[in-house]
């Protein structure tokens, strides 16, 4: 097939399935979507067997070490993790709003860091906000708070985001390096938002919260020292040269066992946590962009990807980065980015992240995907979110990427 | 016949207390009180959002995150039936809501209403801005009867205003030159 149609096609069925995945027309999961139009490249010959069997390949480990956190996130709630951190926040906190604000600022990117933002979006942030509600104090901020800090606060540690998963193995940079260099942005990331969230919810964060008859903290330690103990396999497997998802595998064997032999989980609900569509999806989706940046767009990627490690360079490969997670969500935007980053170095790599990372504070699902999304809630009679919004992710979006690529610019200098 | 005076006390998590009290004293004794208060419907929006935003994770997504919202609403009452007992007189309407806060608000305002009273937002620890949030804002704009303002603690001094840019203070009292 000619490479102009061949990329036409190809671009054409990466835009269909993501405009599928978010509107998901009869409630299908997004792989149904997928699946097909990785499919439909490869019959035509778009994609060619031998690529694809590449592309298979280099996703599955990654998949795998994805199955595995989620895993391994899913059993942390089973163990009451997300409960006693309420718990603890509400009393730490003693009802004052700021001082609220401040720990669920600490929990939330703990838990983004460490069990990925999935966690933070589904599992902590409902804990979250009952606990507010029952302090009886305003739950915006700390709505806000959790699910920005998902986002930008998931720079740490490969593991903190499926597009950290993705850049992880095309980097080149072992699990502790990662972490070492991504420190000081996360830090930076976390800062920045603390300082505009603090100010802009400024008169929402008042008076005192009233702490009733308080539930005795208790905190499940088994999962606490498992959870701690994997976070530790994660360092020393990249010390060992062992794949570190082995840790995050036997973390979620060691709370899945007891949970299941005292049928506190059932096998199904493993199953459920695998999220087994997800995990199609992710490899389909790879696929299909894979057959996008094989004709020609990854040669005007490479265009846009400046290969340098100067602050300035770094700085503009954060912002196309972010710019393209906004049109077209992060998932494509950093598979797309990715081969041109990759051959330009770990610096490049990480400073696309940070883009791809805290840009979706913007538009939360990419602009292409918002337009339809909004569409489906005004379907459905919903109503629009506010534009409050946008507003927020207009003042913080851009401070967070320039003080995270200056973190990630002397951070580079100084761990090298 | 002359109708009471209908007054509607529009109630917020942090200051429904302060503005309970800081209005007890100004409504009249005979009048028709209804104690307001609206359970916000854009945090369970905000929540969505960033649930849409996880590309492919639709199938846990759809996990009950409608919880927030019935706690929310068990407070809610709660916090109207602890005001009633705070303000102290018979016959007081609750009134429960769930949506947007201040178009809410501004529509259980709409007739027959001869003051609402809502409490400042913001800092308390001197006179100034900001002083009303995004809410409080709508509403002072768009209700369609008289807005008493309260302090929902006692005000701080006048002295917690600093002086204009520029302004050097006088030393010793002000005189008019002869």
């Amino acid at each position: 097939m000619p490479s102009p149609i061949a990329e036409t096609l190809a671009v054409m069925l990466l835009v269909a399935t993501l405009a599928c995945a978010v509107a998901r027309p009869r409630g299908w999961p997004e792989a149904v979507f997928a699946v097909p139009a990785a499919v439909v490249l490869l019959v035509l010959g778009v994609l060619p067997l031998s690529q694809a069997g590449a592309e298979v390949r280099s996703l599955a480990p990654t998949i795998g070490f994805l199955a595995a956190v989620l895993v391994l996130a899913d059993m942390c709630d089973r163990y009451g993790l997300f409960e006693s951190a309420g718990t603890w926040m509400a009393t730490g906190s003693r009802g004052r709003p700021v001082a609220l604000l401040a720990l669920v600022f600490a929990v939330a990117s703990v838990v983004t860091a460490v069990l990925g933002l999935d966690a933070t979006v589904l599992l902590l942030t409902p804990v979250v906000l009952t606990t507010v509600a029952r302090l009886r104090l305003r739950a915006k901020p700390h709505a806000y708070a959790c699910t920005h800090l998902a986002n930008s606060a998931s720079l740490l540690l490969p593991v903190s985001n499926l597009t950290n998963l993705l850049a992880f193995r095309a980097s080149g940079l072992s699990f502790a390096r990662f972490g070492a260099i991504m420190a000081l942005p996360w830090l930076a990331a976390i800062a920045v938002e603390w300082v505009v969230l603090r100010r802009f919810f400024a008169t929402e964060l008042v008076g005192r919260g009233e702490t009733k008859v308080a539930t005795p903290l208790t905190i499940p330690v088994f999962a606490s020292v498992v959870v701690a103990l994997t976070l530790v396999g994660f360092f020393v497997a990249s010390v060992l040269h062992v794949n570190p998802a082995f840790a995050a595998l036997g973390g979620a064997v060691i709370l899945a066992v007891p949970a299941l032999v005292r049928r506190h989980a059932k096998v199904r609900d493993i199953g459920l946590a695998l999220d087994v569509p997800f995990l199609t999806f992710v490899l389909a989706l790879g696929l299909v962009v894979k057959g996008v940046s094989l004709h020609g767009l990854s040669s005007l990627v490479v265009h846009l990807v400046p290969n340098g490690t100067s602050l300035g360079s770094l700085l503009l490969v954060a912002v196309v980065a972010a710019v393209l997670a906004n049109l077209i969500n992060n998932l494509p935007a950093v598979l797309l980015l990715l081969p041109a980053a990759a051959a330009a170095g770990p610096g490049v790599v990480l400073a696309v992240l940070i883009g791809v990372n805290a840009g979706p504070n913007l538009t939360y699902v990419g602009s292409l995907a918002t337009l339809l999304w909004r569409r489906v809630l005004r379907q459905r009679g919903e109503e629009l979110p506010a534009s409050e919004f946008l507003r927020l992710g207009v003042v913080t979006v851009p401070p967070v990427l320039v003080a995270s690529t200056v973190a990630l610019w002397a951070s580079l200098r100084l761990v090298g | 016949m002359i109708q009471p005076v209908r007054v509607v006390v529009w109630l917020v998590e942090g200051t429904w207390q302060g503005c309970l009290d800081g209005a007890a004293h100004i409504i009249p004794p005979d009048a028709q009180v209804a104690l307001l208060h609206v359970t916000p419907s854009d945090v369970g929006e905000i929540t969505e959002a960033s649930t849409a935003g996880l590309l492919g994770r639709a199938f846990r997504a759809h996990r009950p995150t409608g919880h927030f919202e019935d706690v929310a609403d068990e407070e809610a009452s709660e916090i109207l039936k602890a005001a009633a007992t705070r303000l102290g007189r018979e016959s007081t309407e609750l009134v429960h809501r769930r949506g947007r806060v201040e178009r809410e608000v501004v529509n259980a305002v709409a007739q027959g209403v001869d003051l609402l009273v809502v409490a400042r937002d913001g800092d308390r620890s001197r006179l100034g801005p900001h002083s009303l949030g995004h809410a409080t804002r709508f509403i002072v704009d768009h209700a369609p009867c008289p807005v008493l303002l309260v302090w929902p603690d006692e005000a701080p001094g006048i002295e917690s205003i600093p002086p204009p840019p520029g302004h050097h203070p006088p030393h010793g009292p002000h005189r008019e030159s002869p």
